[in-house]
């Protein structure tokens, strides 16, 4: 069974990421699924950065410890990752450039020059992804066509870049293929997808009608307006930076009020700068769907690593009670069908829905084999249209109902004028200080939790039913722990997996279920303290066996879950 | 036609004697004289006493929080340009909470009418001193009176090039109508920032304070607002003698609304209406291919 990593370090601004994305079309083309995961530092230049890909013939969900092939861009590399490499593993590196005692492992490609040879040292990186197929013994004139793709048809700069890509191929063809011991073929030219994390929640904003983005950069959250911010023309939607993050909230708060779908994407330290925002979300009953990008905290933390640490920040952001969901999806293939439903749950219970990503999933690659449009449906609950005239007859924008949704209105329809308040208000929207309309607006706000909770999705179970043990996670460990499940029931032992993806409202009462069904149970989270195993005691009033936790700013490893199961 | 009637509102809660009465009858006024219907108005307040306004008089209303009046004023008429779109706010709402976004709302040129009570102190919350309080004024936080060199709200707004600064006096009611209706027809951001006794805690800054020094630029006919060295100049007087009036104005300065391709043929609300086409948006997956 096919199951081979290439990892590529080096310097930022070498281009690893260009490889290693290059590398897993040429493989997803090929009909094999890819994983792909970005470890980069907080700089433009230097430090050291690394890719990493992993290629199966079946779906592929997480890094597993070990390296097949390390294409090493700089000496650090080979200092830092040599220990990491299977037996018969090579590392591919630049002996013109990079002087290091000779090693059996070690494969010089002279890349820098096939690179000039080719007619320029920028396409280095391309005689690296030829040199890494044509060790495996792949067909190369996928990678040709993905070149040719990424650089455009015309032009040079394509053909120089399969120029180069061929030396490399070459190259290693002639020296060191014969003695590598992983080779594979493509398998079939099925069309699926490769898809990153950011790119899926950016893409399922688009796909559900999301008009107005506002937000402020912040790594992780950065890719989702910049993928957005690319589309705005061509889709029609208005992608503001806005002056800080207080601002990227309320601004989609009223553009929200205006009628449109609207969302703002950042990180943990900018999220604390929006949780006035949200409480005025609540109080005014505006939808907004909020993507909370985790990074490691408090304060700056580690910028461009992952963490799970804001759950309860999440859940608890914004003085005063009001209803909210929060959801995490755990692969790019649900981060696209998540945010379709934060819309309609926004619009439909009129309040803020937060979606949890972190860094892993963000940057993270998948290959998918589609995702549905027809699955996408919008449901923008009870808006008014403005030919609804009977429904404006003495229209009061927070009239009191039994489910607490109010029909929402927008301003500019004829004959009615919407209003609201961050104060409590009336169910006209006046500001009110009546300490009996204030009780009655917080109950009619509050019932809408009932509906809420209804429409959230009780959490996956995989592997064993009835398991010994059951390892409960949420958000991006679903691809960690759902291969240590593979693993463990592999080996004969009697493993499940529970994974939330829509933790609020809890759905309390599948989790204890489960919980009892159990002989052990352990979270798995990115965070010290297990903020979900609290959670769950806190809402199901059961504790968990055991927490496997890391906060190091990386992320889990299916053997890493499994060491923890004590 | 619309009249006064139309845009009647519910009973006040501001102090007797409060110049915020002055401004509620000029802003009620300048959009009767528009011949703007209620429904077509949209204002966006922040909190404090300026911003409890809007409750005053009918029309759309978002009441934000202290200092986030322009971000959702913002929000709002990008969604819907159609829209008149007012922010309310108080001088601490704007230049001190939100007084970022007062300087970007005014790089984006954002056609929104601005309108700031200052009064220069804290109402609502019992007197403190605000960031357009004079040095030496002097309140139970700062006993010894303010030590801060004032914000210049009009000052700053011209060296930014707003497109429209004005200032006015709640004590000349039918001179603030005039303003604040070129504002609304002016095409971009405009800054009206209105002179607002407060006689519950502003002792320093009282109705006669304000009325012995204020005096109307448009008055004897020679002043052009399109000179900026001149504004400059007119921005900076303050202690024997107020100008009011259109300060400075840059009609050159196109719109942010005018700028963004999203909304070059119908409002965004309008053209948002049944979400995205099926099948481009399949076309659209073949970019991850
Ligand atoms: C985040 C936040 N901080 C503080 C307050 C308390 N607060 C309410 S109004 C106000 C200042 C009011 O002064 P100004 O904006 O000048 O309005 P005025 O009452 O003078 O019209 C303050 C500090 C608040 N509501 N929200
Ligand atoms: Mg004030």
């Amino acid at each position: 069974m096919l199951d081979l990593k290439i990892k590529i370090g080096g310097e930022a601004g070498q281009g690893m990421q260009t490889i290693s994305h290059t590398l897993a079309h040429v493989f997803t083309r090929g009909g094999l699924h890819v994983f792909s995961v970005q470890d980069y530092q907080s700089r433009i230049r230097g430090g050291h950065n690394f890719s990493e890909l992993r290629i199966r013939e079946s779906p592929v969900f997480s890094m597993t410890r070990g390296v097949n092939i390390l294409i090493a861009l700089n000496k650090e590399t080979i200092d830092l990752h040599k220990g990491e490499l299977y037996e018969g593993g090579v590392i591919i590196y630049d002996g013109e450039k990079i002087k290091v005692e000779a090693h059996q492992d070690l494969l010089s490609v002279p890349l820098d020059r096939l690179a000039q040879e080719g007619g320029n040292r920028l396409y280095g990186n391309s005689v690296a992804a030829g040199a890494a197929l044509g060790l495996l013994g792949y067909a190369f004139e996928p990678l040709a066509e993905v070149l040719r793709d990424v650089f455009g048809k015309k032009g040079t700069v394509a053909e120089d870049n399969v120029k180069a890509a061929r030396a490399g191929y070459d190259f290693t063809t002639r020296n060191g293929h014969s003695q590598f011991p992983w080779k594979f073929k493509p398998l079939d030219d099925r069309r699926r997808m490769l898809i990153a994390g950011s790119e899926a929640l950016a893409l399922g904003a688009l796909a559900a009608g999301c008009k107005f983005v506002s937000a402020y950069p912040m790594t992780p959250a950065t890719g989702i307006m910049t993928y957005l911010a690319g589309k705005a023309r061509e889709w029609d939607i208005i992608v503001e930076q806005a002056e800080d993050e207080i601002a990227a909230i309320t601004m989609a708060i009223g553009a929200s009020f205006a009628g449109v779908r609207a969302m703002t994407a950042t990180s943990g330290g900018g999220f604390c700068l929006m949780v006035e925002g949200l409480g005025l979300a609540g109080m005014t009953e505006t939808p907004i769907v909020v993507v909370e990008a985790q990074r490691p905290g408090p304060a700056i933390g580690l910028p461009t690593r992952t963490e799970q640490s804001d759950l309860e920040f999440v859940l608890h952001a914004s003085h005063g009670e009001f209803p909210r969901a929060v959801l995490a999806p755990g692969t790019s293939e649900e981060a696209f069908y998540t945010m379709a439903k934060a819309f309609n749950l926004a619009e439909k219970y009129q309040t803020p829905v937060i979606v949890m990503s972190d860094q892993h999933l963000a940057d993270s690659y998948w290959t998918i084999d589609t995702l549905d449009m027809s699955r996408i449906i919008i449901d923008r609950g009870q808006l008014i249209r403005p030919e609804e005239t009977e429904k404006l007859v003495g229209y009061k924008r927070h009239a009191i109902t039994h489910s607490g949704i109010s029909p929402r209105a927008l301003p500019g329809y004829p004959g009615i004028t919407v209003v609201t308040d961050s104060d409590e208000h009336d169910e006209e929207g006046h500001l009110t200080e009546d300490t009996g309309l204030r009780t009655r607006m917080m109950l009619k706000r509050m019932r809408k939790e009932i509906g809420l909770a209804q429409e959230i999705s009780p959490p996956k179970f995989y592997g064993a039913v009835n398991p010994e043990v059951l390892l409960i996670g949420w958000g991006s460990t679903y691809g960690a722990i759902r291969e240590a499940v593979d693993l463990l029931q592999s080996q004969g032992q009697k493993v499940g997996m529970m994974h939330l993806s829509e933790i609020w409202p809890f759905p309390s009462g599948a989790v204890a279920t489960a919980l009892e069904s159990a002989r052990a149970c352990f979270v798995v989270e990115n965070n010290a303290t297990g903020q979900l195993a609290r959670l769950i005691r806190r809402e199901t009033g059961k504790a968990v066996t055991g927490k496997i936790l890391k906060f190091d700013g990386l992320p889990f490893s299916p053997e890493y879950v499994m060491e923890g199961i004590k | 036609m619309v009249t006064l009637k139309d845009y009647a509102g519910g009973p006040t809660a501001w102090c007797p004697g409060c110049g915020n009465f002055m401004l509620l009858r000029a802003v009620q006024e300048a959009l009767v004289g528009l011949g703007k219907e209620p429904h077509e108005v949209l204002l966006v307040s922040g909190i404090g006493q300026a911003g409890k306004l809007p409750h005053y008089l009918r029309c759309n209303t978002f009441n934000s929080l202290h200092g986030r009046t322009l971000p959702p004023a913002t929000g709002a008429k990008l969604a819907n340009h159609e829209l008149t779109v007012l922010a309310i706010a108080g001088d601490g709402d704007c230049y001190g909470e939100g007084g970022n976004h007062f300087i970007h709302a005014i790089r984006r040129n954002i056609d929104i009418t601005l309108i700031v009570h200052d009064n220069q102190v804290y109402g609502l919350t019992k007197g403190q001193a605000s960031p357009t309080s004079d040095t030496g004024f002097a309140t139970k936080i700062q006993p010894e009176g303010v030590i801060l060199a004032p914000f210049n709200p009009v000052l700053a707004a011209a060296a930014m090039d707003a497109s429209f600064v004005a200032r006015g006096f709640t004590g000349e009611k039918d001179h603030l109508v005039g303003l604040i209706q070129k504002a609304v027809r002016h095409k971009g951001f405009a800054l009206v920032d209105v002179l607002q006794p407060c006689p519950s805690f502003n002792k320093l800054n009282t109705f006669a304070w304000y009325k012995e020094r204020v005096y109307k630029l448009d008055e004897g006919g020679k002043y052009d607002p399109t000179d900026r060295v001149a504004a400059f100049q007119k921005a900076q007087e303050w202690d024997s003698k107020i100008p009011i009036g259109v300060i400075y104005t840059n009609p050159k300065r196109p719109t942010m609304e005018e700028q963004i391709h999203a909304i070059r043929e119908a409002p965004l609300v309008k053209s948002a209406a049944g979400g995205p086409d099926r099948s481009r948006l399949e076309r659209l997956l073949e970019e991850f291919i």
